[in-house]
């Protein structure tokens, strides 16, 4: 960490997918394995250019299904390489036992997300619902906000995976076509840069032939309980990791995003948006829109949402008088997922105001900076009213209806 | 200030590869860019829409729009089709056409598009003469490009042929940034003769 670095080699046009891609060759990845059709992206597509073309010296395994992806990405691992695969909606859900699997065995590696709705009915357009349905795998999960975002989480991801403080995979989440298929200026860092500093791969242990290793045997009830204690512990301190490396990232290569959570206008905040993902950037210019009509609104983003950082969220937002939470995913006859974890992060505060769960723009539906502010507009006049209001509201066709009190 | 651009064409004309040279002509001009599709499925020569956002500050926002500051139309035709029903030009903004000088429906266009400023090129006759045809095809998503700049001034005809150069590379890279440099030249402003509105 002692020699300073370029800042950046160059700005590059990308499209989100192209943006992990790039940034899976930069960490000098020994092993892609995928399963080359729909719902696939052009994540691997632009991969197996790099490898075809040199750049990336790295071996290419098309296999017959999600499922065997994730297996031959275990496997690779395992063995002491450096892996990496990318899925989307059903492909996720037909590789989740193996999302399992990698976790509950501690073996580091990197997974793209590119997230989108899942069926029935057919749909191609993204939502959260992939994502979050692998919510309980023990994964380190993170989603971007734009493409600059989805290429540094996508380096950060081996970086935080491989630390021997944590050793569990991590997922990288971005939405499918709001930044998988939309191009914008990348600054793309050295790759000698990028490779020196995640160094050599590390993992917990090696299957490699040198001596005999069983993993995964039958064990014991007391000793399966304590090593998914130990796993949850690691998980929590990849947290820390995580902001540590945000950090490094930042001195190193100029972009630093502040930690688990990004805060927008939150100093003087007396309210609080908490968005994940792309719209995240819709719901800041409703904020700035907000702000200008005298609502002292922030905005909290969650960049890491496993493990969920709780006590942050308590300090922002524990004395707030009212707090709106966005979901673009719901566990079907609760709340939004990530309005649950975030209650249970203020109940810890003692909070007293107002917080309410909104669902949107499920299946894909288009969220704007308008949909936001008149989001917002009626619930912040409610509670200035000192009007009760429900716990969930479903915002649909510009409208919200209120879907549980 | 951000500005809002619609690229309006057939599938397979390129217009999305048009918002990516788009996209990186802003940057490379030190502007803040994004370019997308309609985010959906798409079929060859059904009608197709892509969008660009260009601004000197940050774009945060994702979320779609159907009102551009600046229209750009690759086919003609594609007017007498209700794609312009759901995309349309704000009141007072660019439109820019590929087609013949004396295209009859272009009086039609622009009272329909309420354009305040218009501006043709022939980018399909560029395209054919420089031999950028694909399956028969004259792919005008370069040479129109050549257009926006001439019209919007937003970037230099030099980052938008630097883009092209950088995307293609070659052999192709130096034709498309010779369409790109053509229509720059042969773009004509048409006069619009200001109309009461009701």
């Amino acid at each position: 960490m002692s020699k300073p670095r370029a800042l950046y080699r160059e700005k590059v046009t990308l499209t989100g997918n192209h943006a992990v891609a790039l940034a899976v060759k930069l960490a000098r990845v020994d092993l892609v394995s995928a399963y080359p059709i729909t719902p696939q992206t052009s994540i691997v597509e632009k991969l197996s250019e790099y490898i075809e073309g040199g750049e990336l010296k790295a071996q290419m395994v098309r296999v017959e299904s999600e499922h065997s992806a994730l297996a031959v990405a275990y496997g690779a691992a395992l063995a002491g390489a450096r892996v990496f695969t990318a899925t989307s909606s059903h492909g996720l859900l037909y590789m989740h036992e193996w999302v399992h699997w990698f976790s509950r065995a501690r073996v580091p590696g990197v997974m793209a997300v590119v997230t989108r709705t899942i069926g029935a009915p057919w749909n191609i357009w993204p939502d959260h619902s992939d994502f979050m349905d692998q919510r309980d795998t023990g994964w380190i999960m993170a989603f971007a906000r734009d493409n600059q975002e989805v290429l540094d989480l996508t380096i950060q991801a081996f970086k935080v995976s491989e630390d021997e403080r944590v050793f569990l995979p991590f997922m990288v989440g971005l939405e499918g076509f709001i930044l998988g298929h939309t191009a914008m200026p990348v600054e793309v860092p050295a790759e000698d840069d990028v490779a020196e500093w995640l160094g050599e791969r590390k993992q917990p242990y090696v299957v490699d032939g040198s001596f005999p290793l069983g993993v995964g045997g039958l064990t014991w009830p007391m000793e399966t309980e304590e090593m998914f204690i130990d796993l949850h512990k690691s998980l929590r301190r990849a947290g820390l990791v995580f902001e540590e490396v945000d950090k490094e990232y930042g001195k190193l290569f100029g972009r630093s995003y502040g930690g688990p959570l990004e805060c927008y206008r939150c100093t003087d905040a007396k309210y609080y948006f908490v968005t994940m993902g792309a719209w995240s950037g819709d719901a800041m210019d409703a904020v700035d829109f907000l702000r200008e009509r005298g609502f002292a609104l922030g905005l909290v983003r969650i960049r890491l949402y496993r493990p969920f950082p709780y006590d942050r969220i308590a300090d922002i937002m524990g004395n707030a008088r009212g707090v709106i939470v966005f979901d673009r995913s719901i566990s079907f006859g609760a709340s939004g997922p990530i309005y649950s974890d975030v209650v249970a992060s203020l109940l810890k505060a003692r909070f007293r105001g107002d917080a309410i769960g909104i669902i949107a723009g499920v299946g894909g539906v288009d969220v704007t900076s308008h949909d936001f502010s008149k989001i917002a507009e009626r619930v912040l006049e409610t509670i200035e009213r000192g009007e009760p209001l429900p716990a969930i509201a479903w915002y649909h066709g510009g409208e919200l209806a209120i879907v549980q009190h | 200030m951000l500005t809002e651009v619609i690229l309006i064409g057939r599938g397979g004309q390129g217009a999305v590869t048009s918002a990516t040279l788009l996209t990186a002509a802003a940057s490379l001009e030190g502007l803040e860019s994004q370019g997308f599709p309609f985010f959906g499925a798409e079929r060859r020569g059904a009608p197709v829409a892509a969008f660009v956002r260009i601004s000197s500050r940050p774009i945060r926002r994702h979320g779609m729009f159907e009102k551009g500051d600046v229209v750009v139309l690759l086919d003609a035709r594609l007017a007498e089709l209700e794609i312009l029903e759901r995309y349309s030009l704000r009141a007072g903004g660019i439109l820019i056409v590929n087609t013949e000088r004396r295209d009859p429906r272009l009086s039609k266009l622009i009272s329909r598009t309420r354009a305040g400023r218009v501006f043709i090129v022939n980018a399909t006759r560029i395209a054919r003469e420089l031999g950028l045809v694909v399956a028969g095809w004259p792919v005008v998503n370069t040479a129109i490009l050549g257009a926006f700049s001439r019209a919007t001034g937003l970037v230099s005809l030099d980052s938008v042929k630097r883009a092209v150069v950088e995307y293609f590379g070659g052999r192709l890279g130096r034709l498309n940034a010779e369409a790109v440099e053509r229509s720059y030249r042969e773009t004509r402003e048409v006069v619009v003769l200001s109309v009461s509105l009701p």
